[in-house]
């Protein structure tokens, strides 16, 4: 039972090691990378978008009675910036796309897998791993820190609103306010780690599609899992990211 | 690339388990260069399983698989992938890839592995459509064709680089006897035009007539019986016997 289950997650990482090879090797397949850039990522634009906004609005509730406790109110856009940009963006943007992400490519590869297309891709002579997973993959890594920067924005653009409703304040001295303290150390590297995010996100997924079995019972079971799976392992991924990112940057 | 007298393909004790089952039993086969072979057998017998370890998408637990006198099973994938350049597989249940077009299917294999100019591939992927009686279906979506259309675009996606080596699996399963015949007619001519060699499993014995110079039985891993239709007509097992005289089925 646990050597079994060693044995899997000895598998999984194989196949994660080799997306980082082949990743790097050419001739790459830039124009499926580039449809699922499509697909995986301009697609996710309004669900991003959406609850960006929606995040804003309640932080900024929350900043707001805290801040108001201690007679900080100047401190409300700056306090949300800090929270929105060093946490809750990258973490709730990589969550949301564990689910739309992770669900799609898990259930797409699964059934490709059951109804024998990736030997269909196999037997025209072409590399089903490089075709199928890593420009899957590659989309995913690239799209990560750029819809984690768009949450970014909505989010403060929500507590504007929140903060705008309230005091009246223009959203020049919002914005201005909320980005003054922030530094370089605050900003690149909470976003660049959603890169690992979206190689967590994608790998998994694939990993889970490709092995499916058991018919369609299984492309459902593939892509639920691909879910729970890449959730956990992004939620373990990110303490170790943040330690490492205070330890670079304390 | 095959000299003189090298089979096309070559199964050598090729023995393959699923747990405890053993699917294909010691099995050995040669088919010469240009030949067409006919596979027969119960359902369940290893027809596909066959077919699969021919192109290299199973291989074998014990012995070798040889193509134009290359062992399939030990060529790395780029050496694979050069050998399934010469060889095209009709699947089973067709496979084709459901998110692009049925033209777009039948073009894939030109796209990725010919440098003619898109327009030239396009109207070589709507004369093979034409061939197997599918002209005017380029633009619509797999999902929105029947299951015998499914099969003779699958086909025609096979025979898109002009295969040396032809695997079709069933290609008239759900055809009514007329396209049957039609597609019996195509393969024939083919071969007759190319001197590609088939290797055909089919069910419908009065088209294993037409396109079989040689047919071959398989039973419980095993060929039975081997020869032309005449001679199996005579053979001693009353198994094979009764597969040649159930001549409407298929
Ligand atoms: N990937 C697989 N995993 C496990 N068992 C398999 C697999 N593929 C085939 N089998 C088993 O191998 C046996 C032979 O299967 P195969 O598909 O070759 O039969 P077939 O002769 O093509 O039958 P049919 O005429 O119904 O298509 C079956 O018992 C099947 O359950
Ligand atoms: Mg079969």
């Amino acid at each position: 039972m646990i050597v079994s289950w060693l044995e899997g997650v000895a598998r999984a990482a194989r196949f994660a090691g080799r997306v980082l090879v082949e990743a790097v090797r050419p001739p790459f397949e830039g124009r499926e990378t580039l449809r699922h850039l499509y697909e995986l990522g301009v697609r996710s634009v309004p669900l991003i978008a959406a609850a960006g906004f929606a995040v804003g609005v309640v932080l900024s509730m929350h900043t707001r009675s805290s801040m108001a406790r201690f007679g900080a109110e100047a401190l409300i856009p700056a306090g949300l910036a800090i929270v929105l940009i060093r946490e809750t963006g990258p973490l709730v943007s990589g969550l949301l796309l564990s689910g739309r992400i992770g669900a799609g490519i898990g259930a797409e590869l699964g059934a490709m897998k059951v109804t024998e297309q990736i030997d269909a891709l196999e037997a025209v002579a072409v590399d089903s791993f490089r075709y199928l997973v890593v420009t899957r993959v590659v989309a995913c890594v690239v799209a990560l820190p750029l819809l984690t920067t768009l949450m970014n924005f909505t989010g403060m653009l929500g507590g504007w609103v929140a903060e705008s409703i309230i005091t009246g304040m223009p959203i020049g001295t919002y914005f201005r306010q909320a980005f003054q303290p922030i530094q370089f150390s605050d900003l690149i590297p909470a976003t660049l780690k959603t890169t690992v995010f979206g190689f967590i996100i994608a790998t998994v997924a694939s990993y889970l599609g490709v092995n499916t079995t058991r018919g369609t019972e299984g492309v459902g079971q593939a892509s639920t899992r691909s879910v729970v799976a890449s959730s956990i392992l992004l939620i373990a991924t990110n303490v170790l990211l943040v330690r490492l990112i205070q330890f670079v940057y304390p | 690339m095959a000299t003189e007298g090298t089979p096309a393909v070559e199964l050598r004790h090729v023995t393959k388990r699923f747990g405890d089952r053993r699917v294909l039993d010691d099995l050995s086969l040669v088919v010469p260069a240009g030949r067409a072979v006919c596979v027969l057998g119960r359902s369940g017998t290893g027809k596909s399983v066959m077919l699969k370890h021919i192109i290299g998408l199973m291989r074998p637990d014990e012995g070798s698989v040889l193509v134009e006198g290359e062992d399939v099973t030990a060529l790395g994938p780029r050496e694979l992938a050069r050998v399934r350049q010469r060889m095209g597989m009709l699947f089973q249940h067709a496979a084709l890839f459901d998110s692009i077009t049925v033209g777009e299917n039948v073009a894939f294999p030109l796209r990725r592995h010919s440098k003619l100019p898109p327009r030239e591939i396009r109207e070589r992927a709507e004369a093979l459509l034409a061939d197997v009686g599918l002209a005017g279906e380029y633009e619509k979506m797999p999902a929105e064709l029947s299951g015998g259309m499914r099969k003779r675009a699958g086909l025609a996606r096979a025979l898109a680089l002009e295969p040396a080596i032809l695997l079709a699996d069933e290609p008239s399963t759900g055809l009514d006897p007329v396209t049957s015949g039609e597609i019996d007619r195509l393969l024939v001519e083919l071969r007759d035009r190319t001197g590609a060699t088939l290797i055909v499993v089919t069910h419908n014995i009065p088209s294993a007539r037409v396109i079989g110079d040689e047919l071959v039985f398989l039973h419980e891993g095993r060929i039975v019986a081997q020869g032309t239709a005449g001679e199996l007509d005579q053979s001693p097992i009353p198994l094979v016997r009764q597969f040649m005289q159930a001549e409407g089925a298929g």
